[in-house]
């Protein structure tokens, strides 16, 4: 779905049928996936759906069962963690306790050999990329969470690693910090270039931070798109529900004309749709429900309000958010009540419940499943 | 408020008071006739005297008993730390089969008689053919003293966050590294804290000393043989005043390691774990 119109990057981590079972219990069935260089790449899923375990497959903290893994187009069989161009942020953060700041950003330059005073300039460039100048010779106790945070990110870009691995690091942190450092990191990777591999549960994160998010579900990757690809054009039910909310209605396809497919929706009443329309990997005649976006469904609040298609509905519920409004409506022949988001406006009042409402959509803004 | 609760905390008082007589009154009487210039060992105290530490200071023999006391003692605690150190690792690590039963058998010899050990172990070693020694005095403390240490090192190796190691891993560090400079400090308080309650336990232990050595003493068994001479009684509550203060201060020094390593790892201090306090 995704289209890159200018030229495509380069691969950096090419994933090739990767399984991994520990005993009877599969963990990760066959993944293929490529990571182009320089993106920003999401895991996201539920919890058990295998995506940290692909994580520390990268990582090299284990093995897979079979599949290979290359990174920077070398194979990384046999090739231990300590030995592999990627660098992890973990969700522990895993501060080492009895160093400073300094001596925690420093560590893995220590290895290498390299000189004193050349890993304090690089430890010092380290912390004002994270914006903690100044903060190296506190103790890892004396740090806020969100510090802690910053002092784990220095600590894996001072290597310089091809690829920074994130391990749901954010979950620890309150919203609101959460929220700022969602846009900082996404910052900073832009500003950087580095590719980063996010795994989290949080699917608004994943959608404000990530080029490429690949949605995972039992060990399978269910879809591999932009986030935008996977808001507007999700390939099943499952992964439609896990990003954003999505209203479903029954459908039943009928015959239609050619290149066309006419569908009768529970509610919204018959439509005719290009069979271009229809997602791969659906037959048109196999179509049985069709998904709507909250915002893809307009109140009419005035009679000269228009749109497309029109329908009725009575309100049941409604949620205020301040900036917007959620209304819960039946449609007129509908039994469950579809949600309804409206940009809230300064000359009008939330609709009061059983209300009478006219509803308009629009044909082009429905997703179809099988 | 009832009767029995106006009653209770006086009677919780003299229960107090009284247990902690039972329990440090005869400590305390051994500095008072250490310090007494009679030779017997009874009240009324006739006068103040250092005779009975010079009197050590004098006693070759005695000087011998210290030596092997404190070899004895130092390759205990060394030995047992270090096999304490694995076991605690692989406790706080490793998933294996019957792994409760293991360390249900490792650390048995906390709740063994000392008796039962010191026969036994007197046993098999003349079975063997082995001859009597101060090693095999080393080998019977080890024994009892693994549990001990396993205690002590459990709490530092099981708070030990496991992804610390995966970072330094992740950082480019070998095993060896990591053990070096993550491993190794953040258990280190917790390995004094055994070495010196291990060395203690030995440097005290009497039974499984008095069957397994051979011609060398230890401290505990040459006290044990010189109390059959009165004469020599004030001069062994003078050695066994200074045992006394040697025995607290490394306690005592050994929970402050413990309880540093817990303040290290961000840990609560009144976390049960330790042996004093």
């Amino acid at each position: 779905m995704t289209m890159d119109t200018t030229t495509t990057p380069r691969s950096i981590i090419e994933l090739k049928d990767v399984r991994k079972s520990y005993g009877k219990v599969t963990a990760l069935h066959g993944i293929d996936a490529t990571i182009r260089e320089g993106e920003f790449f999401s895991l996201l899923g539920p919890s058990g759906c295998g995506k940290t375990t692909l994580l520390r497959l990268i990582a090299g903290f284990d093995e897979p069962t079979s599949g290979s893994i290359e990174i920077d187009g070398k194979p990384m069989a046999g090739i231990s963690a300590n030995r592999r161009p990627t660098n992890m942020v973990f969700q522990s953060y895993a501060i080492f306790p009895h160093l400073s700041v300094a001596e925690n950003v420093g560590y893995g330059l220590v290895p290498k050999r390299m000189p004193k005073a050349e890993i304090a300039a690089e430890v010092d460039k380290a912390l004002r990329m994270v914006d903690l100048s100044g903060y190296g010779d506190r103790g890892a106790h004396e740090l806020s969470g969100g510090q802690r945070q910053r002092v784990a990110l220095a600590r894996a870009l001072v290597m310089r690693p091809k690829v920074v691995l994130l391990d749901e690091p954010l979950s620890a942190l309150d919203k609101k910090l959460r929220e700022q450092m969602q846009v900082e990191l996404r910052a900073l990777q832009q500003s950087i270039g580095i590719t980063f591999i996010l795994v989290t549960h949080d699917q608004e994160e994943a959608m404000i931070m990530s080029d490429r998010i690949a949605v995972m579900f039992d060990g399978h990757i269910a879809q591999l798109d932009s986030p935008q690809a996977l808001y507007r054009h999700p390939v099943s039910e499952r992964v439609a529900s896990f990003i954003g909310v999505m209203n479903f209605l029954p459908a039943t396809a009928k015959a239609a004309g050619e290149g066309e497919l006419a569908l009768d929706i529970a509610a919204l009443g018959a439509v005719t749709l290009p069979v271009a329309a229809v997602p791969e990997g659906i037959s048109p005649a196999k179509v049985t429900k069709i998904g709507v976006r909250p915002e893809m469904l307009t109140v009419l609040f005035d009679d000269s309000d228009h749109a497309e298609r029109v329908t009725e509905g009575v309100v049941v519920s409604t949620s205020y958010y301040g900036d917007m409004t959620y209304y819960s409506i039946v449609l007129d022949g509908a039994e469950k009540p579809v949600t309804i988001s409206m940009r809230n406006t300064a000359g009008r009042a939330v609709a009061p419940v059983g209300a009478r409402l006219r509803i308009g959509w629009g044909a082009e803004s429905i997703v179809l499943f099988s | 408020m009832s009767r029995i609760s106006r009653i209770l905390p006086n009677w919780l008082g003299i229960y107090a008071v009284a247990f902690m007589l039972f329990l440090y009154a005869p400590v305390v009487l051994l500095p008072l006739f250490a310090f007494n210039s009679s030779t017997i060992i009874a009240f009324p105290l006739t006068g103040y005297t250092t005779e009975w530490f010079t009197v050590l200071w004098e006693t070759e023999a005695l000087h011998s008993a210290v030596r092997n006391s404190l070899f004895v003692g130092i390759t205990t605690a060394v030995l047992s730390t270090l096999l304490g150190a694995c076991a605690a690792r692989a406790m706080a690590r490793y998933r294996f089969p019957v792994k409760r039963g293991i360390v249900g058998l490792v650390m048995l010899p906390l709740v063994l008689p000392e008796i039962i050990v010191g026969v036994a172990l007197l046993v098999v070693l003349v079975q063997l053919g082995v001859p009597l020694s101060l090693w095999t005095v080393i080998g019977g403390h080890v024994l009892i003293c693994i549990p001990f240490a396993i205690a002590i090192l459990n709490s530092a190796f099981a708070s030990l966050d496991q992804s610390l190691e995966e970072a330094s891993f992740d950082l480019g560090e070998s095993r060896w590294g990591t053990f070096r400079r993550i491993i190794l400090p953040l258990v280190m308080p917790g390995v004094i804290s055994s070495l010196l309650i291990t060395f203690t336990i030995s440097l005290d232990e009497f039974i499984i000393a008095f069957f397994l050595t051979g011609t060398d003493v230890t401290l505990p068994v040459y006290i044990w043989s010189q109390l059959r001479f009165p004469a020599k009684l004030p001069s062994i509550m003078a050695l066994g005043t200074i045992m006394l203060a040697l025995s607290v201060l490394l306690l005592i020094t050994a929970e402050w390691f413990r309880r540093r390593a817990a303040r290290r790892q961000g840990l609560d201090v009144q976390a049960p774990g330790g042996f004093v306090g």
